[in-house]
């Protein structure tokens, strides 16, 4: 799937990127054991300019954490990585004997600030749980501090922020204090300050956590227009497949802090072997439908019944084969959801060594 | 006091005044969104610290001299000591609040920003309120001045300042590492809180009330002594309770300027170890 684009530069390098974290542990009564805890585990991925990238995985496999190496904010513990050529903690993560290993970690790592701040200018991020917006000041003050913090031209910031109030309505929320914004009024508003300095990345952690559904598809739309019209490259992590269904064509999906997939959203679905569900409503409560090919009925209530089918396999000749023998009312499909899909995946691809390889297996077009 | 990462370049330094500026400029406008509330609150500060020192011109009602020093005496170490602190306090005391971010993950949005952290923390939250503190202990200190028995030259005359600058440079090393300590331990606060504003409590009594432990402990382990107290007994040509050499009580720069780079360090080490939150 980003084999056809290899020849394209690749803003985002990671190799063999590691984040251990040292945990105290209470062992009886005045023991304690420190414990090494790998939330990212040896993960290497490439992300050419202008791809959209959506990075999954159940809760503490290490998204969050990789995320947060990618933007500066954790140092990481071993592994390289290049975002629009600039690593963001040299020196840091090598094998010892490539370190300085004179100087202690504090002046080695020295200008890590000082590379993070440069990154900074060249990346935007949203974190749907935590709002960078000035929670008792109007959202347009948010604005200014970005233009002025990130020195964005005069001509360029007016040129951004216009094109942001127009395709996420922000006009009638400038001059409200944020603390008066919804949750999806105060994530536009977020969306939109992570754009104001033309940034080449956009990390996006959960945008669409809390949202209804009109906010989640105006969070949607903006960041496919985004993406189109400036070809600002977009990695983003999430719990709901409609995200990534609707965004992306690429999936990374991890695990245990290791990549285990890394191919397109269709090849997900054949190397979990998961199940979708067609869930259908009758005029009248009815025995299991039978004689649908490829489908078996899994569950009757009154006049609903579930249908189990392979996530490969399209719902349209199912519909077609019940719509026509049966007296259907109303219907639709359920997508397994992504824990589900990950929990197969993990449990069947464990042989593999790593995700990439098990990745290439799964490509399904 | 912006010399928490030292060893940065001109540019560096630039972008956190830059920075420190503009969000401390926010965080006013954000307390003027509550304007009774700014206004409550500034004059409260005021009022604590003003008692006192009521509290202080009390006690002189009962007696002439406290530890040999009269009332416009420890007034002017009351002064000098506040000052110091209050100036700190105002450019530079939120940065206690870091463990709450630490702890809740929310420095991770300063992490995000293209400027220096230190100076993002030195100016989050800043509370302009805190001018309470740094009114009164100029006043006292204005009112002390006239009334102390020195022989005004133009090298005691510098010496207050001087000693004013001096003194916020200490406390804001103190302030620095007790922040950096709370990258570790981010309920920290109190302890940094009892060598800045206990020490400061401290300070505005005459060495000569305290213990000569104590005395010790400020002036060779966490040197607050030199905050006000050996370059005051110099103005005030009184003799040092410790019998420390005439030279020493000049050693206010160097000690601030020891003090602010072993900061600098320890901050540094705290932001390398920063680890956020699990989300």
């Amino acid at each position: 799937m980003t084999d056809e684009r290899a020849g394209a530069e690749p803003l985002i390098e990671v190799d063999g990127l590691e984040k251990v974290f040292s945990v105290r542990r209470k062992a009886g009564r005045l023991r304690r054991v420190r414990q090494e805890v790998r939330a990212v585990d040896g993960i290497s991925f490439r992300v050419p300019r202008g791809e959209m990238v959506g990075y999954i995985g159940p809760n503490g496999a290490g998204k969050s954490t990789t995320i947060k190496m990618l933007t500066g904010i954790l140092v990481p513990s071993g592994g390289r990585l290049r975002i629009a050529g600039i690593d963001p903690s040299p020196g840091a993560g090598r094998r010892p004997r490539d370190r300085d290993a004179a100087a202690p970690g504090f002046l080695r790592g020295g200008h890590s600030d000082r590379e993070r701040t440069r990154l900074a200018r060249r990346i935007g991020v949203v974190f749907g749980q935590r709002t960078t917006l000035w929670w008792d000041l109007p959202l347009k003050d948010s604005y200014e501090l970005v233009r002025r913090m990130y020195r964005v031209p005069d001509a360029v910031y007016r040129a951004n922020l216009e094109r942001c109030v127009e395709l996420l309505d922000l006009a009638p929320l400038l001059p409200v204090p944020v603390r008066q914004l919804s949750l999806g009024q105060r994530m536009r508003g977020d969306l939109a300050a992570a754009l104001l300095h033309d940034p080449e990345v956009l990390y996006l952690d959960e945008p669409t956590i809390g949202l209804d559904v009109v906010s989640k598809a105006k969070v949607r739309g903006f960041l496919r227009e985004v993406n189109a019209e400036r070809g600002t490259t977009v990695l983003l992590t999430t719990h709901d497949l409609t995200d990534i269904e609707q965004l992306c064509r690429r999936v990374m999906v991890i695990d245990h802090g290791r990549l285990v997939y890394d191919g397109g959203l269709d090849g997900l679905r054949a190397a979990g072997g998961g199940e979708r569900t067609l869930v259908v409503d009758l005029e009248r409560p009815l025995p299991p439908i039978e004689g649908v090919p490829g489908a078996r009925t899994v569950k009757v209530d009154g006049p609903r019944q579930w249908l189990a089918f392979p996530a490969a396999q399209s719902a349209a000749p199912l519909v077609a084969a019940v719509a026509a023998r049966y007296p259907l009312v109303d219907l639709s499909v359920r997508e397994p959801d992504i824990e589900t899909l990950i929990a197969e995946l993990y449990a069947g691809g464990k042989g593999a060594d790593t995700g990439r390889s098990g990745g290439k297996e799964g490509r399904a077009l | 006091m912006a010399s928490g990462e030292p060893g940065d370049g001109g540019g560096r330094v630039a972008q956190g005044f830059l920075a420190y500026r503009l969000i401390v400029r926010m965080w006013v406008r954000s307390a003027l969104a509550y304007r009774a509330s700014f206004l409550m609150m500034a004059f409260g500060n005021f009022a604590a610290n003003a008692l006192d020192f009521v509290a202080i011109m009390l006690m002189f009602s009962g007696i002439d001299a406290l530890g040999g020093f009269s009332l416009p005496e420890v007034a002017f170490l009351y002064g000098t000591s506040g000052v110091s602190l209050g100036l700190t306090d105002l450019l530079l005391g939120s940065i206690e609040g870091l463990g709450r971010r630490v702890r809740d993950g929310t420095l991770d949005v300063l992490l995000l920003r293209p400027a220096p952290v230190f100076a993002q923390v030195a100016a989050d939250r800043f509370a302009l309120r805190r001018l309470g503190r740094l009114t009164q202990a100029v006043l006292v200190l204005g009112w002390s001045l006239p009334r102390i028995p020195v022989d005004w030259t133009v090298g005691r005359v510098l010496m207050v300042p001087l000693m004013a600058v001096c003194g916020a440079a200490i406390f804001a090393a103190v302030f620095t590492a007790g922040a950096a300590f709370q990258f570790w331990a981010q309920d920290a606060a109190e302890v940094q809180n009892s060598f800045t504003y206990g020490g400061n409590a401290m300070l505005q009594y005459p060495p000569t009330v305290f213990a000569r432990e104590l005395v010790r402990g400020v002036t060779f382990l966490v040197p607050l002594a030199f905050v006000n107290w050996l370059p005051a007994l110099w103005l005030l040509g009184r003799p040092d309770p410790l019998g420390l050499p005439g030279w020493v009580d000049f050693l206010g720069p160097v000690v601030a300027a020891l003090m602010c780079t072993g900061a600098g360090l320890a901050w540094r080490l705290g932001l390398r170890s920063y680890r956020s939150t699990g989300s």
